[in-house]
């Protein structure tokens, strides 16, 4: 008994060191890539991007793969972290001049923000199921985008400048700072982040995601996904484990958005970014990393997020193969066929070791 | 579980593989990196010799002279490809032509267009991945939002930036990078003053798209400038791009308050879709728009005998009777098997405006991206260009152009000069 208790244990601390040494093997590699002078532009310029689309993708395995919700809406919580982390680091630029400090100020007020509206749109969202919330969380997406999109934020020496209808309406002196600007998106951020912080955000995402997976309330959220009727029978608080889940879902997303606004010059709230397009390029990292699956989901992202940029040398066919990319990915990972042939090659593989171990152990 | 462990390997190693192959990939080509830092580093074109990136050699390899590695970014899939396509074609014309001509100073041109899907996070993946080539010059971006974001890094690593048609003023903040366009407070400015110079309306409504940047950067430079004109603005109204089919309220707005000209600093989808509807319910002020309007006789579906007495400012119509422009125009026809548009015309015009200011600086292939940017930069001001998109073109120094815009009204079906 104690044996096995021992033996289980392992077991999970070894999947969870696989995760974390994974991230940090990835890291260390690239760092001496980068300082030997032998990694390209290009991928220096991917390095942060993988960051933030792994994060987001993690976050949002917490929701659909842990929670069992189908979220739609999941780039609507990195927009708002995107928003609020630029428009403070924008106002702090020469208030904090650490730029760590700035950029850790910002990340935890992105996050926050993201959890507290993620708080307030789970308590209607949550109480529906399926389809309906799934609906639902696509809907507040685009409202989040819309509303972003019709803010217009200045800054002069009287203070911030506050209008939903144009830019000329704030009234503002001459030379003041234009922050966000409506549907132009914002503008101006000091480009803070970089790959360290990128992986240091990772880490603790991963830190958060696994533990909370692995601690009593995360076996609750489970036993929410697997059953909710027997869940709610055994006296667990269905609200607030739902909530629970959800809202550090968003506060991670919006950590991840802010990573995103700090990496960027200037960041537009449209379809393909924080919009519907983006949601669902997030929700694709996630089932085809394996729904529930933490480490899949960041595997996902690098390999996705890399594809098409490694493509790059085919032209306008990149975009094909991509999908095609896609397509076979999900065969190869969903398809019973692919899962009974896998199992078969796996059982065949185990099948020669044992048969190695057991020889062994007669000699 | 062991199993599945096995299969995590075999994921990781691929992951490392692949970030390696990033890494390695710089190795093949031999291009330099560290562009802003290194300043003895080369970027030749004579890249079978392995990698230069650790010397500090200007030798070039082979003996030959080098090239000029010019870069493009824009958008050639996604929504936007139309103007993404139509300026990597008009680069390849001109860059074809000066090759065929003996290249700028006896120096052939190399062109490399990358696609950034209208999407500034990839329109900087993108323009990394020329750097990796070992770009020179950029021609980019097509569109506003990934300009000013790219823009952004060639300030970082000083690469001289000439943007063909990205005209919001953002993209032009620095002193690295020009524009070939008219920025869009230059348009709203300019339509302001010619429709108030030329008294054609008192009575003026305006319908514009809020949620796009040339559009709204258009509108509001034009509402500032009217205060200073003859005309009242009488109605504004906008639609975003998500309620871009239906423009009867918009429209019977502008009539119930009596205007004489509505004034559309739109593209042309949505302008063609306002002629209809507007011819629908009747109405028919002047219209008046910007170079978005161009290629509106283009759509498909749009009764063309609608766009009749349209006027638009716009640098470049295709119909022009010079002699350049029927030249690029047919070549355009005979190479794409489509007429080409105003991008298309800008896109030409920055490879000529580049090898002008290469000319004028004295600027070599084998100066470092730093230097090659500091003369052009400096060398812009200095030049003057006569191109498809106008006669006369100069710029100033924060990398605005002056041109004259010039008005064409539609008469029988083809643009015509408006007087």
């Amino acid at each position: 008994m104690e044996d096995a208790k021992k033996k289980k244990m392992t077991a999970y601390t070894k999947q969870t060191m696989i995760t974390y040494g994974m991230v940090i093997a990835v890291y260390i590699i690239c760092e001496i890539c980068m300082h030997t002078g032998k990694m390209s532009n290009q991928m220096k310029g991917l390095l942060v991007p993988l960051c933030y689309y792994a994060i987001m993708a993690v976050s949002l395995n917490l929701t659909v793969g842990i929670l069992g919700e189908l979220s739609l809406g999941h780039a609507g919580f990195s927009c708002i972290g995107v928003f609020v982390g630029a428009v403070f680091s924008i106002c702090m630029k020469d208030v904090i001049t650490v730029s760590y400090l700035r950029f850790f100020f910002a990340i935890l007020l992105g996050a926050l923000a993201a959890g507290v509206i993620g708080f307030l749109i789970g308590i209607p969202v949550l109480r529906l199921r399926g389809d309906y919330l799934a609906i639902v969380t696509l809907a507040f997406c685009e409202i989040i985008k819309n509303v972003v999109n019709i803010i217009y934020l200045g800054k002069d020496s009287n203070g911030l400048h506050f209008s939903t209808k144009d830019m000329m309406s704030l009234g503002m002196e001459e030379g003041a700072i234009e922050i966000v600007k409506g549907p132009q998106g914002i503008s101006g951020m000091p480009s803070d982040a970089n790959f360290t912080i990128g992986v240091l955000l990772l880490l603790i995402t991963l830190f958060v995601v696994l533990n909370l997976t692995h601690s009593r309330d995360g076996r609750a959220i489970m036993a929410i996904r697997d059953n909710l009727i027997a869940a709610e029978s055994v006296g667990i608080n269905i609200t607030k484990y739902k909530l629970m889940a959800f809202s550090i879902s968003a506060a991670l997303a919006g950590a991840a958005g802010v990573l995103y606004a700090h990496n960027i010059s200037i960041v537009k709230a449209a379809t393909n970014n924080f919009g519907y397009n983006m949601s669902i390029l997030i929700l694709v990292f996630v089932v085809l990393g394996g729904i529930g699956n933490i480490r899949g989901s960041i595997i996902a992202a690098v390999i996705l997020t890399l594809v098409p940029e490694m493509l790059r040398g085919l032209q306008q066919y990149r975009l094909l193969i991509y999908s095609v990319v896609l397509i076979g990915m999900m065969l190869l990972n969903w398809s019973p066929k692919a899962i009974e042939w896998k199992a078969g090659m796996i059982a065949k593989l185990k099948k020669g070791r044992n048969k190695k171990q057991t020889e062994k152990q007669a000699d | 579980m062991k199993m599945k462990k096995l299969l995590s390997m075999i994921l990781v190693a691929a992951m490392s593989l692949s970030i390696l192959t990033g890494c390695g990939g710089n190795d093949g080509d031999g291009s330099t990196t560290g562009t802003g830092t290194n300043d003895g580093s080369t970027t030749d074109a004579g890249s079978d010799d392995g990698s230069t990136s650790d010397a500090g050699s200007t030798s070039n390899a082979g003996g030959a002279s080098g090239s000029w590695k010019i870069g493009g970014i824009g958008p050639t899939t996604g929504g936007a490809s139309v103007y993404g396509i139509a300026v990597q074609n008009g680069i390849q014309i001109a860059v074809d032509e000066i090759n065929a001509a003996g290249g700028i100073n006896g120096v052939q041109i190399e062109y490399k267009f990358e696609d950034d899907e209208h999407n500034e996070e990839k329109g900087v993946n993108a323009y990394n991945a020329l750097k990796d080539w070992g770009m020179d010059i950029l021609i980019g971006n097509v569109t506003s939002a990934p300009c000013v974001a790219v823009a952004a890094e060639t300030a970082n690593d000083n690469m001289f930036q000439l943007t063909p048609s990205a005209s919001s003023p953002d993209c032009a903040k620095n002193d690295n990078v020009f524009q070939v366009c008219f920025s869009d407070p230059n348009q709203g400015i300019g339509s302001a003053q010619y429709i108030g110079g030329n008294a054609l309306a008192s009575k003026i409504a305006v319908i514009y798209n809020s949620s796009d940047v040339y559009s709204s950067g258009i509108y509001e430079r034009f509402k500032s400038e009217a205060a200073n004109q003859s005309f009242e603005i009488v109605a504004e109204t906008s639609f975003t791009d998500d309620s871009n089919s239906d423009f009867t309220v918009q429209l019977q707005q502008a009539k119930d308050a009596g205007a004489e000209l509505v004034f559309l600093p739109i593209y042309a989808k949505e302008a063609a879709l306002i002629l209809t509807q507007a011819d629908a319910m009747d109405y028919h002020p002047l219209f008046f728009g910007c170079d978005g309007l161009d290629g509106v006789l283009a759509i498909e579906g749009f009764d063309t005998s609608l766009a009749e007495g349209v006027v638009l400012l716009t640098p470049f119509v295709a119909d022009a009777e010079d002699e350049k422009t029927q030249a690029f125009v047919s070549t355009y026809v005979e190479r794409y098997g489509e007429t080409p548009n105003q991008f298309a015309a800008d896109a030409y015009d920055a490879v000529y405006v580049i090898k002008a200011a290469i000319e004028n600086s004295g600027a070599t292939s084998e100066d470092s991206v730093s230097d090659i940017c500091d003369k052009l930069s400096a060398a812009m001001t200095q030049i003057k260009i006569d191109g498809l998109t106008g006669s006369d073109m100069t710029w100033a120094a924060t990398g605005e152009v002056s041109k004259d815009p010039r008005a064409m009204v539609i008469e029988n079906g083809v643009y015509t000069e408006f007087h």
